[in-house]
C-alpha cells in the first residue's frame, strides 16, 4: 500500500495556516508534541456536545455513554499495545506521571518484592528524558537504594558494554527508554529486561518516542511497565498510559489516595479498588481518552506499517541532507538504522537558540537546548542542541526547506 | 525576513566581539545563573568600588555559555554599567527589565545606550529569558558584593 502523505495532510487543519508573514508551516517538532487530526478534535467535540458527564458515578444515561467512552477508550489502548487485558492499562496525565506512579507506589511498598531500601539499586542511563531520571533520584533518596546508569557511546548508542556489572543481585529496578527523544536511538529493551528478569529486577521502559510510530507490543518487550503520552501520537494532552503487568499491579501499594480509586472506606483505614481503578483517584481527563482512542483509531486506519516507511524515508533523506552541511554534527545515529526520525544536531558557531530563530523565521518550526535531556548532552559533549523530528504527516520538501534553512542561519552568522 | 529586527548589527558585533569577556581579579563576589530551558550559563564576578562614599562599580567580569542574544546582552551589559555607581547602574539594568517587559515601552537612549536595539528581542518572548541571563546574573551579584561589603564592615564595628 502506498501511503498519501497529502491525504494525511488534509486531516490536519494546522497544517493549512501559515506562519511569521504568511508562509506555510514546516512542523518538525512532533517529538515534542504531535498535531491533532480533525477526526480527533471531532471526537472530543462530540464528546463535550452530547456525552459529557462523569464516569462510573453517575448513574443516568449520560453518564453510562461517558463511561462506555472512557473504558471503551482503555481497551482500544489495551489492543494497540498488545496488553493481554485493559485493566493492564492505567490513565496518567502524560509519561512523567505514569514514571512517577510506579516510583511513589514502589516506595510506599513496606514489604515483598518491590519494597526498597539500602543495598538496593536502581539502574536507569544516561540517555534518559528527565522524567526518567527525577523520579528515581527521588526514590533513592527516600528509601537509601543506590542509583546507577548506563552511558552511552560517543556515536550516541546505549553503551552496554558494563551491562554485567550494573545489572546484579542488587539491582530491584530497571528503567529505560524505548527510543531516545534527543538522538533518536532505539534501544535493546528486550535484551537488558531479560537480564534484569534474571536477577528478579522489574522493568519499566518510557516509550514516549516509540508508540507513537506503533512500535509497541507490551507481550514481546519484555517490560513490566510502559509509560507513554497522547499528545506525541496526534492525541490531545492532559492524558497518559502506563501499561503494567496484572500481577505486579495488583501487588503495587495505590500512589494517588481519592475518589474513586477505593472499595471501602473507614475513618480508621481504607481498601482499594483492583487495578487498574486503584491507580485513578479522582476525575480522569474523560474526553481527552476519547481523543486518545480516536488517535488510536486514526493511526490504525493509516496503517502504521505504511507510516514507519514513509519516516524511514524522511530520516533517510534527512541524514543525508544535513550530513552534507560543513560544520553540521548530527548527535547519534547517522545511519538510518535502529533509530527514529527525531535528529539533533549542532552547528558550528550557531548556537541552537540561534539556529531555531533563523528557522521560525523561515516558518520551520524546531526544537533547541537540552531537550529535558540535560545529562545525555553532557555526556556527548555539548551544551545544547537544535532537533528536527519527523511524523506522518512530513514531506521530504519539508526535510529540503529544514536543510536550506540551516544553510540561512549559517549564512546570516556568516559562518558559511 | 523579520531577523534583522531582532539581530540588529549591534547585537551581532557584541556576539562575535564580546567586551569585558573572561573571569578576573580581583571581585567581591561571584554568581552562576542558568537558564533551564537551554541549558545557557553564565558565570560573572562584580568588583565594586568607593567613588565618593558611594559604592561604585569597579568591574564586571564573566564567562558565559550561550545564544548570540545573551552573549551581546551581557556584553553591552558590562559596558553600561563598569565605572558606573551602582544606583545608576541598578536604574540601566531597572529600564533594561522594563524593555524586555513591555512592548510599548519607548526605550530611552539616555539610560540605555548600546542596550536599545534589544527592542526587538521583547518581540520574541521566548527569548527575553535570553536577553536577561547576564543582568540578573549581574544584578544578584551586585546585591551579595553590597551584602559581603556591609557585612565585613558590620563585624568590625562589633569587634
Amino acid at each position: 500500500m502506498t501511503f498519501d502523505v497529502a491525504r494525511v495532510r488534509k486531516d490536519f487543519p494546522i497544517l493549512d495556516r501559515t506562519v511569521r508573514n504568511d508562509q506555510p508551516l514546516v512542523y518538525l517538532d512532533s517529538a515534542n508534541t504531535s498535531q491533532k487530526p480533525r477526526q480527533v478534535i471531532e471526537a472530543m467535540t462530540d464528546f463535550y456536545e452530547r456525552h459529557n458527564a462523569n464516569i462510573h458515578r453517575a448513574t443516568h444515561e449520560l453518564g453510562e455513554e461517558a463511561t462506555q467512552a472512557y473504558e471503551g477508550a482503555r481497551i482500544k489502548v489495551a489492543r494497540f499495545i498488545g496488553a493481554a487485558d485493559e485493566s493492564e492499562v492505567i490513565f496518567t496525565k502524560n509519561v512523567s506521571e505514569a514514571i512517577n506512579l510506579v516510583a511513589y507506589a514502589i516506595g510506599n511498598a513496606t514489604s515483598g518484592r518491590l519494597r526498597l531500601g539500602e543495598g538496593d539499586e536502581v539502574v536507569i542511563s544516561e540517555m534518559e528524558h528527565h522524567s526518567n531520571i527525577v523520579p528515581w533520584q527521588l526514590l533513592c533518596q527516600r528509601t537509601g537504594a543506590r542509583l546507577r546508569w548506563f552511558g552511552v557511546t560517543p556515536d550516541g548508542r546505549l553503551d552496554t558494554s558494563s551491562a554485567d556489572d550494573l545489572i546484579n543481585e542488587r539491582t530491584k529496578i530497571l528503567a529505560i527508554t524505548h527510543q531516545s527523544n534527543v538522538l533518536g536511538t532505539i534501544n535493546p529493551v528486550s535484551d537488558l529486561a531479560a537480564r534484569a528478569h534474571a536477577v528478579g529486577a522489574v522493568v519499566l521502559v518510557d516509550a514516549a518516542q516509540s508508540v507513537p510510530h506503533g512500535l509497541m507490543d507490551v507481550a514481546s518487550l519484555g517490560a513490566d511497565f510502559v509509560g507513554f503520552t497522547a499528545h506525541k501520537m496526534v492525541g490531545p494532552t492532559g492524558i497518559g498510559v502506563l501499561w503494567g503487568r496484572r500481577e505486579l499491579l495488583e501487588t503495587l501499594p495505590p500512589f494517588l489516595g481519592g475518589g474513586e480509586m477505593i472499595e471501602t472506606v473507614a475513618m480508621e483505614r481504607s481498601t482499594y479498588a483492583p487495578p487498574p481503578h486503584k491507580f485513578e483517584a479522582g476525575t480522569m481527563p474523560i474526553a481527552q481518552a476519547v481523543g486518545l482512542g480516536a488517535a488510536i483509531d486514526y493511526l490504525t486506519e493509516v496503517d502504521l506499517a505504511a507510516v514507519r516507511a514513509h519516516e524511514h524515508a524522511l530520516v533517510s533523506r534527512a541524514l543525508e541532507a544535513l550530513g552534507e552541511i560543513d560544520g553540521l554534527r548530527i548527535l547519534g545515529p547517522t545511519e538510518p538504522v535502529n533509530r527514529g526520525s527525531a535528529i539533533s544536531f549542532e552547528l558550528a558557531d550557531v548556537h541552537p537558540h540561534d539556529v531555531s530563530q533563523v528557522l521560525d523565521d523561515g516558518g520551520i518550526a524546531v526544537r533547541a537546548g537540552h531537550h529535558c535531556a540535560w545529562p545525555l548532552h553532557r555526556a556527548l559533549g555539548v551544551q545544547s542542541s537544535t532537533r528536527a523530528s519527523f511524523y506522518l504527516y512530513n514531506t521530504l520538501d519539508e526535510v529540503d526547506a529544514l536543510a536550506a534553512g540551516i544553510r540561512t542561519a549559517q549564512k546570516f552568522f556568516r559562518v558559511d | 525576513m523579520q531577523l534583522e529586527s531582532m539581530y540588529q548589527e549591534i547585537i551581532l558585533d557584541h556576539y562575535r566581539h564580546p567586551h569585558h569577556k573572561g573571569l578576573r581579579e580581583p571581585f567581591d563576589a561571584e554568581v552562576r545563573h542558568v537558564n533551564p530551558t537551554c541549558g545557557d550559563e553564565i558565570k560573572l564576578r562584580v568588583a565594586l568600588k568607593d567613588a565618593g562614599g558611594e559604592p561604585a562599580v569597579a568591574d564586571v567580569s564573566y564567562d558565559a555559555l550561550g545564544c548570540s542574544i545573551s552573549q551581546a546582552s551581557a556584553s553591552v551589559l558590562t559596558d553600561l554599567v563598569i565605572g558606573k555607581p551602582v544606583t545608576e547602574a541598578m536604574e540601566i539594568s531597572a529600564a533594561f527589565l522594563q524593555l524586555m517587559h513591555d512592548r510599548e515601552a519607548e526605550p530611552d537612549d539616555e539610560v540605555l545606550g548600546d542596550a536599545v536595539v534589544f527592542a526587538g528581542v521583547a518581540k520574541y518572548p521566548m527569548r527575553i529569558k535570553c536577553a536577561l541571563l547576564g543582568w540578573m546574573a549581574w544584578k544578584d551579584a551586585t546585591a551579595r558584593a553590597l551584602g559581603s561589603v556591609n557585612g565585613s564592615s558590620a563585624s568590625k564595628e562589633q569587634t
